[in-house]
């Protein structure tokens, strides 16, 4: 009994001795890394942004300890969330209106993106000009045959109201919600519009350039076909920025930190991967 | 000796009677509280809702009949009427009950009156089934199968349409409809049936000269109970709709019911279009009371 007691007592030290430099060394690591471990940057906003972002967070966590947490809850409710503080950072795909900036707003442009204009892929019509894309979207014209296409009706989709996608659109193409023609169908989403105008011959929608792939056409527009050269060439019209915005003075360390990344070689080549057109 | 003993045991006994009151007061606080909970959230939402939608007309300016009446809705040019949307979800909910009263309501005869006990226990599982598919797969399975059904057979230009949420809006009012009549259809006595076989009425007479006459009650709730799943149902709604601000004039029309436009615009919305959204939730709102009430009388009346 003796030696078991004595065993137990040895036992017992060496745990405690054990559990005591593991905390020491923990505590040693952790202040080393402090700066970055645990950190939270909670980014907020545009659907459109936010596919982008994410790519951008999961690479930068690989190198870092940081958690950024990404929500995509569009780009009005991004702004908000920044000005009230709810997220660091909000995501914004269109500039900003007066009375966000009148909130002392810091912006970043990160990217930028362009839209395109799609249709189903057995649609003729393959060009468009900015002035035909607006007779469409405005109803002025109501069926492909006056493009050269088949002689079929146009369904016209489009994002809701408040989008930030649709409101870059509308200010490209130069007309205004109130105009939009009254029987569009208003899809919610990227993804949405791209499956409508997928599945209907006779729908024509705009999406990110993200978001092109086989099942849907692009359109050129004035001839020049939607591709990232042409619009850092500024030869195509339908693009816009990509924004990370934040309070003043309220971006921390490691908001910077990511934000600084995002503007890096590394970044915008991960940003040119992931469809956005990098700003250099 | 022995007066000290029975003082122990009775101060003992004490000691466990209030302990036993204490348990039982404290178990029915905590009851009451969550009750309370519930009332509360209740109260909380509505007052939330009311005093984020009626803001605008309060504060802001803006005519609540216009709002009521207005047939524009142009958010980002401050115009906010709604009319298109009340009428639209009004033709779907009635559409949708024109297809589904009937075809729940022959369900549940069904499954009450006339189905073996083999065939009633497919039928029965496969309908609460469906009470539990998420509302969004139905959306999901409008898109998929009923738009491009109505697009092809049709030659719609567009699937998107009153018709395509009638529909699925009917599909998914049927388990709340036949559960609740089936109940109700049950719940006749047998003696009614009885008489009426007796009397050399035959059984489809009997079921509905004198069973559903007097399950009357009980069926009209049914068929309340599946009005308010339709006129709130959102999510599968969204998918079909094509959410187009237009007053349907025909089925082939997209529509925009109140539903889909709270949800479709409120992650983009800010300020007055925000407010709106909470206005549009309060007319929807006053729907599901009036439905209520509603059910409230018929119940009312079957208890008679």
């Amino acid at each position: 009994m003796g030696i078991i007691g004595k065993l137990k007592f040895a036992l017992l030290i060496m745990v405690v001795l054990a559990v005591l430099s593991a905390c020491t060394s923990d505590d040693k690591n952790s202040s080393q890394a402090s700066t970055s471990k645990d950190e939270t940057i909670a980014i907020s906003g545009s659907t459109s942004v936010g596919p982008l972002a994410e790519k951008l967070a999961h690479k930068y966590a690989e190198q870092n300890n940081t958690n950024i947490e990404i929500n995509q809850i569009g780009s009005s409710a991004g702004i908000t969330n920044a000005i009230s503080g709810v997220s660091e950072i909000g995501m914004s795909s269109r500039d900003l209106k007066e009375e966000e900036r009148a909130n002392k707003l810091n912006e970043v442009v990160i990217a930028y993106d362009g839209i395109v204009v799609v249709t189903h892929p057995s649609n003729k019509v393959k060009d468009l000009t900015l002035e035909q894309v607006k007779q469409i979207f405005t109803g002025k014209v109501t069926n492909w045959k006056e493009f050269g296409g088949d002689d079929m009706e146009i369904v016209v989709v489009s994002r809701e109201d408040g989008s930030g996608s649709r409101d870059a659109f509308q200010e490209i193409v130069d007309y205004s919600s109130g105009q939009l023609i009254k029987n569009a169908i208003i899809a919610s989403g990227n993804g949405n519009i791209k499956t409508t105008v997928a599945n209907n011959k006779h729908a024509v929608g705009f999406i990110s350039f993200e978001y092109i792939d086989d099942s849907i056409s692009t359109i050129d527009i004035n001839g020049v076909e939607a591709t990232a050269d042409n619009v850092l060439e500024q030869k195509y019209k339908l693009s816009r920025p990509f924004l990370f915005v934040f309070k003043e003075g309220q971006l921390s360390e490691a908001g910077q930190r990511f934000i600084d990344f995002i503007l890096s070689q590394d970044g915008q080549s991960i940003a040119a991967e992931a469809g956005a057109i990098p700003i250099k | 000796m022995s007066i000290p003993t029975t003082n122990d045991q009775s101060v003992k006994m004490d000691k466990a009677n209030k302990r036993k009151y204490l348990l039982e007061k404290v178990s029915s606080k905590v009851f009451l509280i969550c009750a309370l909970l519930s009332v509360l959230t209740l109260l909380l939402i509505i007052g939330f809702v009311f005093y984020k939608g009626a803001h605008p007309f309060v504060a802001g300016g803006y005519s609540f009949t216009d709002f009521l009446l207005g047939t524009d809705w142009v958010p980002s040019e401050d115009k906010f009427g709604i009319l298109p949307m009340i009428v639209a979800s009004i033709y779907a909910t009635i559409g949708a009950l024109i297809i589904g009263v009937p075809i729940g309501l022959f369900t549940a005869i069904f499954l009450a009156e006339i189905a073996s006990k083999r065939a009633a226990k497919i039928i029965s599982p496969a309908i609460q089934l469906l009470a539990g598919i998420p509302s969004v797969l139905y959306g999901v399975f409008g898109l998929a199968i009923i738009v491009p059904f109505l697009q092809n057979t049709l030659g719609l230009v567009k699937g998107q349409s009153l018709i395509a949420v009638i529909l699925v809006l009917a599909i998914m009012m049927l388990p709340t409809i036949v559960t609740v009549a089936e109940t109700a259809i049950r719940a006749v006595p047998k003696t009614y049936r009885e008489g009426s076989l007796a009397l050399g009425v035959s059984q489809i007479g009997t079921i509905f000269r004198v069973v559903v006459p007097a399950a009357k009650s009980g069926i009209l709730t049914a068929i309340v109970l599946g009005l308010g799943r339709a006129i709130g149902e959102t999510m599968a709604v969204i998918l079909v709709a094509g959410n187009s601000l237009i007053l349907p004039t025909s089925l082939t029309d997209s529509i925009r019911p109140l539903t889909t436009n709270i949800a479709l615009e409120m992650g983009y919305a800010a300020g007055t279009h925000q407010e709106m959204l909470f206005a549009t939730g309060i007319v929807l709102f006053s729907f599901i009371l009036i439905l209520n009430f509603v059910l409230a009388k018929i119940s009312a009346k079957g208890g008679n």
